[in-house]
């Protein structure tokens, strides 16, 4: 009886266990072993205009981080602000060997990498398109919507100058073939229309150099002394703007919105009053996106070139008031590894 | 006298100048506030880093040569010195390393053309690019280096005189210092005896070459000097200046000013004319808000003009031909 008892307990006991066995194998998370499967060695490559700006220095050193974490590789080529340059890259990158995997891509314009870039899909890369929207389908596009962009400006600007002042704007627009300029002079001119007693009284270009916003903005505030707010289409030429702005002893007196990449200069800038309102780009935030997007579409199995994705960095006008502690980055801390 | 219009005697400074004021007097009438006290020295304010620059490349050019890294010089060894600046190097060594710097370059490129023989034209554009390439990617982190608060060059760029900013003065100080070493200087001379007919002034006894060598050091502490000077303005300097169409702007000045390209030719006189067309141009296009595209065409287009003009004035002759072009 008490042999029967201890073999019934033993049996039950070896059933429990492998019924339990069963059920942790059958529990088993699948994810982690495919995540791993589909994104171990890959290798991303990021081709932005230059590497010597604060947002390109930011991206690369959060995606850096991300995709060794990983397990993939992670590269950049720096054409250094010369188109053809960046254009040579992309060639030698599509026929380098390993390929790349996914070519991350900051376009100086609409339609110069085009032709390259669906080479490059063709050749089964993935193309996501950063910052710099272009007139062709991408694998995914992760950036500012510069319209919506310009008409945060654009609402800032008109909140900067107030109901009692002259009511005239001037702009500093980049240059007439960056998507990023003329995106961002349309969003401002939306909200301009609803603005009707509000008027652009010039709008040069500073072709993104701070010496020749310098001497336009000074012409502009020689011509209309009583502007009472300008737009700077990017805060790496908007020293130029500032500097003008000095010089004509309207420190103050003129409210300076720009776009930026929210490096610890932008937050600066704000403090000491310089800047009005920052737009500025929630680079954290933008370079998870595109990490996500890339680990997406190296998971979806969706061959490269047949899906289009557009995700959107959520901005916001920044003025003094908003100023946390953690506004701003800082990039040479995180180049120091410290995010 | 009784022929000092006629077409024979219009030199191209004279047809530039004419242009000048031209421009300037239609601007002045037609354009709202283009003869405010405040424009006109905005204008010579916005000229004046580039017509600073313009006097180190028509010394260069006047001794037949010609110098394509100034902007590169400019640019990189002020970034390099506020680079070092920022990262707690003190000043008493920063600055005097920045000047070595600049110093050397002079020196390379005058060794390169004067003993080496290699023509200035590939001697200055590949030293430019050694310089841009090698400080960029070696000694500085990114495209702007700020200037410290309240650093000499920040205080230099506050100061004014009677409402006029000191870059009018550095300008006008440079141009007139160089136009005492041409007039005066014995060694100024020798830069127009070289330009016109180098083998001449060889055979008369001038050391023409420590003088090529020398020309190239002046343009180079010249380059540097406008680029403390830019600094000061936008208290940052930013190097993708190099890659802009600064260069082009410096020849523009220049040759619309009336130095001629082959040499011997010219003097402060055309440089000032040359940065005060450009100067008005620019004003005057930017009040009536032309688009940069267009801006730029119609510079090369007086800049085609000019080229034109100035091969139509004073025709290649036989001993041009001979010596060739830089």
């Amino acid at each position: 009886m008490k042999l029967k008892k201890m073999l019934a307990a033993v049996a039950l006991t070896m059933l429990g266990a492998l019924a339990v066995n069963t059920a942790a194998k059958a529990q088993d998370d699948p994810g982690p072993a495919a995540y791993q499967q589909a994104l171990k060695g890959k290798r991303v490559v990021m081709v932005p205009m230059a590497m010597g700006f604060d947002l390109a220095q930011g991206w690369a050193a959060y995606l850096k981080r991300e995709v060794e974490a990983w397990g993939g590789s992670f590269d950049t080529r720096d054409p250094n602000w010369d188109n053809a340059a960046g254009a040579q890259a992309i060639t030698d990158l599509i026929s380098s060997d390993p390929k790349p995997d996914v070519l991350v891509v900051h376009s100086p314009d609409l339609n110069s990498y085009s032709k390259l870039l669906k080479k490059a899909q063709k050749d089964g890369i993935y193309v996501v398109l950063v910052d710099n929207p272009m007139n062709y389908p991408a694998d995914a596009f992760v950036g500012s919507d510069w319209d919506r962009l310009g008409q945060l400006e654009a609402e800032a600007v008109v909140k900067g100058c107030g109901d009692n002042s002259s009511k005239k704007i001037g702009l500093v627009q980049g240059d007439a073939a960056n998507a990023s300029s003329i995106y961002q002079y349309n969003g401002i001119m939306k909200v301009l229309v609803k603005h009707p007693d509000f008027q652009v009284v010039a709008k040069p270009f500073s072709n993104w150099d701070p010496t020749t916003s310098r001497t336009v903005t000074a012409t502009m505030l020689q011509q209309n002394p009583d502007i009472c707010g300008i737009v700077d289409f990017w805060d790496g030429d908007a020293t130029g703007a500032t500097a003008a702005i000095k010089d004509a002893k309207l420190d103050g007196k003129v409210f300076l919105v720009t776009t930026g990449g929210g490096e610890t200069v932008d937050c600066k800038a704000l403090q000491d009053g310089t800047f009005g309102a920052v737009v500025m780009t929630e680079l954290q935030h933008q370079s998870r996106d595109m990490n996500a997007v890339i680990k997406f579409l190296l998971q979806s199995g969706q061959p490269a070139g047949t899906s289009k994705t557009y995700i959107y960095t959520l901005e916001k006008a920044t003025t003094k008031a908003d100023l946390k502690p953690d506004t701003c980055w800082d990039v040479k801390a995180l180049q120091a590894g410290q995010f | 006298m009784k022929d000092l219009f006629s077409i024979r005697n219009m030199s191209q400074e004279r047809i530039v100048f004419a242009l000048a004021v031209l421009l300037f007097v239609v601007a002045g009438t037609t354009l709202r506030g283009f003869l405010d006290a405040n424009n006109l020295v905005a204008i010579v304010r916005s000229v004046s880093v580039l017509g600073i620059l313009a006097v180190g490349m028509a010394l260069v050019i006047i001794g037949r040569g010609i110098d394509l890294s100034a902007v590169a010089i400019m640019a990189m060894s002020v970034a390099w010195y506020l680079q070092m600046l920022d990262r707690g190097t003190p000043d008493s060594l920063a600055l005097p390393l920045a000047l070595a710097g600049v110093l050397a370059i002079g020196c390379l490129n005058g060794f390169m053309i004067a003993y080496a023989d290699v023509p200035a034209i590939f001697a200055t554009l590949a030293s430019g690019a050694f310089v841009y390439g090698f400080v960029r990617s070696q000694l500085i982190a990114q495209d702007a280096t700020p200037v410290p608060p309240d650093h000499w060059i920040d205080q230099l760029g506050r100061f004014h005189l009677v409402a006029i900013p000191v870059e009018v003065f550095f300008f006008s100080g440079v141009a007139f210092l160089a136009f005492l070493f041409l007039r005066f200087a014995k060694w100024g001379r020798y830069v127009y005896l070289m330009g016109d007919n180098f083998l001449a002034a060889r055979n008369m006894g001038i050391p023409v070459r420590p003088m090529i060598v020398l020309r190239y050091v002046i343009s180079a502490l010249i380059a540097a000097s406008a680029g403390v000077l830019t600094a000061s303005s936008l208290h940052s300097i930013n190097v993708r200046v190099v890659n802009s169409n600064l260069l082009y702007d410096i020849i523009l000045v220049v040759v619309i000013g009336g130095v001629g390209l082959s040499g011997g030719r010219g003097g402060m006189r055309n440089v000032i004319v040359g940065a005060l067309l450009i100067g008005i141009m620019q004003n005057a296009m930017t009040i009536l808000d032309i688009s940069n595209i267009y801006q730029n065409l119609i510079k090369s287009t007086i800049l085609l003009i000019a080229i034109v003009v100035d091969s139509l004035l004073n025709p290649r002759d036989e001993q041009t031909a001979q010596q060739g072009d830089i």
